[in-house]
């Protein structure tokens, strides 16, 4: 069992003397530090002498702490530091730390001053920001000139990896989207009912409901689900291929990364969004009916409604979003999973990362899109 | 004569009751720089294992310091894993840490030391082994040979009586190798720690072992003991012969 260190402090016109007793190592010390630096930094000198004859065990923690001391001693230009009853190899040992202190290279300087630490992080965020928006700018090109490439000679894309991604990112994500979809149409249905009812304009909640789903929301929430769902998996996946090196071997092997595993993620994806998306819209007008039903309108009146009222165009623009969409979060997902940096943490980081831009970018554009309808006129 | 610090008694070695070593008996002195050497796959690293405390052994004992490591429990326990560092093969450093934090972990955890003196402590092992003015950096941007004197560093963090490292040299070039064995050969010159190296590297064993055990897979157990320039010129042990020597078992047809 260690024996915690005892320090006698003894102040004399000549020198300032601590007297230490019990074991020097990491647990021993850890009761004298405190007092032993606080002394120096009150003392006034002029000498620090240091007896250590009363000692039971000393190890690097100890010649540690006596070095320590020492700088102290001497950063406040006292005349010198006495060492005495170390015996010879106890002494090498502090001998050694004490030499290579003077060789220690600085380490991360701390820049000084609040305003100059805020302006430079400042300043760096913002460099980081436009260094990866080049970057994700970059690597999406290169996704869109190997889809071109695609086009052109589409015996290059694997198709079979592409249809099983589809599966697995697309009809895979069935329930979850036609659950999301359903309560959305049935809850806003439900919460536009009742101020309408006070106008006895129920029967036009069916015309809400049906806009809503099909240019909006229907792409709008299967795009987001997708974003949690594929962008998260697609980049953890090809994060840990970058960690383990697979990505490297295939860059070796000849095989781009690019057409190898983005292509056919991005594909499946760009295919996928939009049929879920029709299917979202389908259930979202389904969850309307519902309550259109439970207040006591026929079905036909409902179906009659919605028909009426959503025009082909609506469709249309609708669905054109979800390519788009869809584009956006496989690409995301790839991209931040490429950029995968080594460590633990990092599959993790870049999965987070791939969500949270992909769905900024869906909401960013969705925003152009309707922007550009309303300027069409559509 | 020194005194004996390792105690390894009657050891059955493996997984699960399937036994790679047999009846392996052999005692490490304090302060020499005792060697397991054997070849790739021949149960070496589960050896050390046992030798840890990382796995119950079999049947058999392991005693540090005189005591039985796997029997102890509790605060007792835990006084003789400070008593113990180790190195693995692949490091084992904290990627979310950087090289100081790394160190500071286990002063921070089982010390009531200030701040200020976890970093001192921690900058003065960095020092001991020639990494000082890298604890700022993480352990992913370090290199090979590096990282291995950063692990070394955060096994000796408690000071202790006995270090193991498991294939130190693994994966470095010759000239790294050899750095590191220096620095071992120094830590256990200044520090008088002892230190358990598992290696088949040959080259590292003939500079730096004070004794040496070999294992062999098909024996089940020590094939050769002692000292490693006498295991090399003696021809009577035909196995630890072709090993040290690298002469394959079967000749070359002509």
């Amino acid at each position: 069992m260690t024996q915690h260190a005892a320090l006698t402090i003894d102040q004399t016109d000549k020198a300032l003397v601590f007297a230490f007793s019990g074991d020097l190592d990491a647990t021993g010390i850890a009761g004298v530090w405190g007092t032993a630096c606080s002394r120096i930094k009150k003392a006034s000198g002029p000498a620090l002498a240091i007896d250590l004859s009363g000692i039971s065990y000393f190890d690097t923690a100890g010649a540690a702490f006596i070095a320590h001391l020492e700088k102290m001693a001497k950063d406040r230009n006292w005349e010198k530091t006495d060492i005495t009853g170390l015996d010879p190899a106890a002494f090498a040992l502090v001998e050694r730390i004490r030499q290579t202190e003077s060789e220690t290279p600085r380490e991360a300087a701390a820049p000084a001053g609040a305003l100059r630490t805020f302006v430079e992080n400042k300043g760096r965020s913002l460099d980081n920001f436009l260094y990866d928006a080049h970057t994700f700018i970059a690597f999406f090109g290169e996704i869109f000139w190997a889809f071109l490439t695609s086009l052109v000679h589409p015996n290059r894309v694997r198709w079979t990896e592409t249809l099983r991604i589809a599966e697995r990112a697309g009809a895979d994500a069935l329930p979850i989207v036609a659950l999301i979809s359903f309560i959305v149409g049935l809850v806003m249905a439900f919460q536009s009912a009742i101020p309408m009812k006070m106008f006895g304009a129920e029967i036009y909640v069916a015309n809400l409901i049906g806009i809503a789903m099909v240019r909006e929301l229907g792409p709008l929430m299967t795009a987001i689900v997708l974003a949690g769902r594929s962008a998260s998996a697609f980049a953890a996946e090809i994060g840990t291929m970058k960690i383990n090196e697979e990505i490297d071997a295939l860059t070796v092997m000849g095989l781009e990364p690019v057409r190898f595993l983005i292509l056919p993620r991005v594909i499946a994806s760009t295919l996928m969004t939009p049929l879920l998306t029709v299917f979202a819209i389908l259930v979202g007008i389904l969850g309307g009916a519902i309550v259109l039903l439970s207040l006591g309108h026929p079905f036909m009146a409902y179906y009659n409604q919605v028909a009426g009222f959503v025009s082909w165009g609506d469709f249309v623009g609708g669905i054109t979003k979800c390519f788009v969409f869809g584009v956006l979060i496989a690409a995301t997902g790839c991209i931040r999973g490429y950029q995968t940096s080594q460590g633990p943490s990092a599959v993790g980081e870049a999965a987070t990362r791939a969500v949270v831009s992909s769905i900024v970018l869906i909401a960013v554009f969705d925003g152009i899109f309707s922007i550009l309808y309303y300027a069409l006129g559509v | 004569m020194k005194k004996t610090i390792i105690q390894v008694e009657n050891l059955y070695a493996g997984y699960h009751d399937q036994a790679i070593m047999e009846d392996l008996t052999f005692a490490v002195k304090k302060g020499e720089i005792f060697v397991i050497l054997g070849g790739s796959g021949c149960g070496k690293s589960t050896v050390l294992k046992h030798m840890i405390g990382l796995l119950p052994p079999i049947s058999g004992r392991v005693l540090i310091n005189g005591q039985d490591m796997v029997a102890a429990t509790g605060k007792n326990r835990h006084q003789m894993l400070r008593q113990i560092g180790v190195t693995f093969q692949n490091s084992a450093l904290f990627g979310s840490m950087t090289v100081l934090e790394n160190i500071m972990l286990p002063l921070k955890e089982f010390t009531l030391l200030p701040k200020d003196a976890l970093t001192t402590i921690a900058r003065a092992k960095l020092r001991l082994v020639d990494l000082a003015g890298h604890g700022h950096l993480l352990p992913g941007e370090l290199s090979g040979g590096m990282k291995k004197r950063a692990a070394i560093a955060r096994a000796m963090a408690l000071d202790p009586a006995i270090v193991f490292l498991d294939e130190p040299s693994a994966g470095l070039d010759p000239l790294t190798a050899a750095e590191l064995d220096l620095l071992i050969m120094d830590l256990a010159r200044t520090l008088g720690i002892t230190f358990v190296i598992v290696t088949h590297e040959l080259e590292s064993v003939l500079t730096i072992a004070d004794a040496v055990i070999m294992l062999e897979k098909d024996f089940k157990g020590i094939i050769a003991r002692g000292n490693p320039e006498d295991l090399k010129d003696d021809p009577s042990n035909t196995y630890a012969y072709q090993f040290f020597n690298r002469k394959p078992k079967r000749e070359k047809k002509p």
